[in-house]
């Protein structure tokens, strides 16, 4: 009686442990499902070079290039600020905070990474967009500048908790061996800590850089919205996803607009995908070497 | 000499760099409450919106985004402990176990709009729950099941084989060792993931935008399948739509400082917690 038991909550509970693929499985068959309209019915070619992006025109024409473009800029400039600002909390965190300090200042970090992103988008809004239209003299404070800042500033903890783990986990004996050789502690940390923990900190770029490229709220909110490719990083943009988010709204289901968005959402998700599959070869190997180390 | 010059000159930029951040985030949490504190009543809370968004209170909101997160947990925790359980008691260590383990964390990396498109797809149109609390709950789910299945995982994990060594010895299955000994051994890692998995969903936006949300709605929500307000979209709405932007700003505010305060309250709770457990299995 008990075995047979036994025998159905396992193999209940062995179904409950593939629902995450079923989901992401789901998630590509939806995507592609919704997206067979657009795979169809636009040229692909057109699709992913033409920049025209014209969905209630007659005929409707669309192209994604200038969303693809502003995505990577976007991604690129709030980079700039995360990476140096988020590497630079953890080593002070890892190497210069006292252990006191370091007791408080992690946990906020860590609660601060939880902050939902509406939050900085409405920062961006109210504040920090009027105040650069002013430094700079815009026609309006919407603009690539004004949402790289507030994703980076966004995603420095994401940075700073990942890769002060990362640092923390060097074994002390590397350190020391390094001050047994007469090393200071910032060679010591240039060229033997770093480098020990080179892969755990790849891997906080690249999940903050997924962040970054995913997230709706706050371009949407301040990027601008313009449809033109950008020339600057004054200018106004939108990037893939708050095409996706502005538009979702007005398409009609089923229509080859709605279509189109699913197809954003599909290269989107793609895009994610190899980043994190990236990032999961870089902290595999990061594992083995420093389980050795142990 | 030379060495210790170039040693002093990095480390004020790191921590120059600290420093910036600080003053980065502490700049952000400052406005929302100098701003937020003004908008803030006991009115704000409890009543309901007037004059067109432009007074009154954000009560339909709060309420909404109960409904919403409850709705979220309610669905992933079961299956989410399901799964880590299997995953941390049953599983053979093999293949298996590596495939969905990069599946959980490849769906933690899905950009949350593209759940917000899934839920669009498969629960408002394909299954016909309509734009509702169902629709929005189910979508959240999924987003934070990677959340809930890794943190019960390491909490599983965490309990120590002696226990269910001494629970087997004395002639209990396997389920019931889980059941009477390891879950609840692991009961405050499992709860620390369950409430920064409330501050996650609470927070998201894209993925409600199509599925459960709206901006105005009258009384409360009677049902699951009827639509509702939430804090996070809330404040996007007040930014974005609408005709007095000076008044709906100070409301936005408000909302803002509510949605900080909870997500703020909730990770710490769980930080707490986590910390507290961690050092009671050192001991």
């Amino acid at each position: 009686m008990n075995a047979l038991k036994e025998k159905v909550i396992k193999s209940i509970l062995s179904i409950t442990a593939f629902a995450s693929i079923a989901f992401l499985i789901g998630i590509v068959v939806t995507l592609f499902a919704n997206s067979l309209t657009a795979l169809k019915g636009i040229d692909q070619i057109q699709f992913l070079f033409s920049s025209d992006w014209a969905p209630y025109y007659s005929p409707a024409e669309y192209g994604i290039l200038s969303m693809v473009i502003s995505s990577a800029l976007i991604g690129i400039t709030a980079a700039l600020v995360c990476i140096p600002l988020g590497i630079g909390t953890a080593l002070y965190l890892n190497e210069i905070a006292g252990s006191a300090q370091r007791k408080i200042l992690k946990p906020v970090i860590e609660i601060l990474a939880g902050i939902p992103s509406i939050i900085f988008g409405f920062f961006a809004m109210a504040v920090l967009a009027p105040f650069l239209q002013n430094i700079f003299d815009l026609p309006s404070g919407l603009c690539i500048l004004t949402a790289s800042l507030t994703l980076g500033i966004m995603t420095i903890p994401v940075i700073t908790s990942i890769a002060e783990d990362a640092l923390g986990f060097v074994p002390i004996g590397f350190k020391e061996a390094s001050y047994a050789l007469g090393g200071n502690r910032w060679q010591t940390l240039i060229k033997v800590t770093i480098p020990a923990a080179a892969s755990g900190i790849i891997t906080s770029i690249i999940l903050a850089i997924g962040r970054i490229v995913g997230e709706t709220m706050i371009v949407l909110m301040v990027a601008g919205g313009s449809l033109a490719i950008p020339t600057s990083i004054l200018a106004p943009a939108r990037p893939m996803t708050s095409t996706i988010a502005a538009e979702m709204g007005e398409a009609a289901y089923g229509s080859l607009h709605f279509s189109a968005l699913f197809e954003i959402g599909l290269l989107l998700f793609f895009m994610t995908f190899i980043l994190n599959f990236i990032s999961e070869r870089i902290s595999k190997k990061y594992r083995l070497k420093l389980g050795q180390g142990r | 000499m030379k060495n210790k010059i170039i040693q002093q000159f990095f480390f004020s930029l790191i921590t120059i760099s600290a420093l910036i951040t600080a003053l980065f985030l502490l700049i952000i949490i400052f406005f929302i409450f100098k701003n937020g504190f003004n908008a803030i009543s006991w009115e704000f809370i409890t009543s309901v919106p007037k004059n067109g968004m432009t007074a009154g209170g954000v009560s339909p909101a709060i309420i909404g985004s109960f409904c919403l997160v409850a709705a979220a947990i309610l669905f992933s925790l079961p299956l989410g402990l399901a799964c880590a359980v299997y995953l941390q008691e049953y599983s053979p260590k093999n293949y298996i176990v590596d495939i969905v383990k990069t599946g959980v964390s490849n769906l933690a990396s899905v950009p949350s709009v593209v759940f917000g498109l899934f839920g669009l797809a498969v629960f408002v149109k394909f299954f016909g729950f309509g734009v509702s609390i169902l629709s929005g709950g189910l979508t959240l789910a999924i987003l934070v099941l990677p959340n809930i299945i890794t943190t019960s995982q390491e909490a599983l994990s965490a309990v120590p084989y002696s226990f269910r060594e001494a629970s087997l010895a004395l002639g209990a299955t396997q389920w019931q060792t889980i059941r009477k000994v390891v879950l609840p051994a692991a009961l405050p890692g499992i709860l620390t993931g369950i409430i920064l998995s409330i501050g996650r969903a609470a927070g998201e936006t894209a993925p409600i935008m199509f599925t459960a949300a709206v901006f105005y709605k009258k009384g409360r929500p009677d049902s699951i399948m009827s639509e509702v307000m939430a804090l996070p979209y809330h404040i996007y709405a007040l930014m974005t739509e609408g005709v007095n932007p000076e008044k709906q700003t100070v409301i936005a505010y408000g909302c803002a400082l509510i949605l900080l305060v909870l997500v703020a309250v909730l990770s710490s709770l769980a930080v707490f917690i986590r910390n507290k457990y961690r050092s009671s299995y050192e001991r």
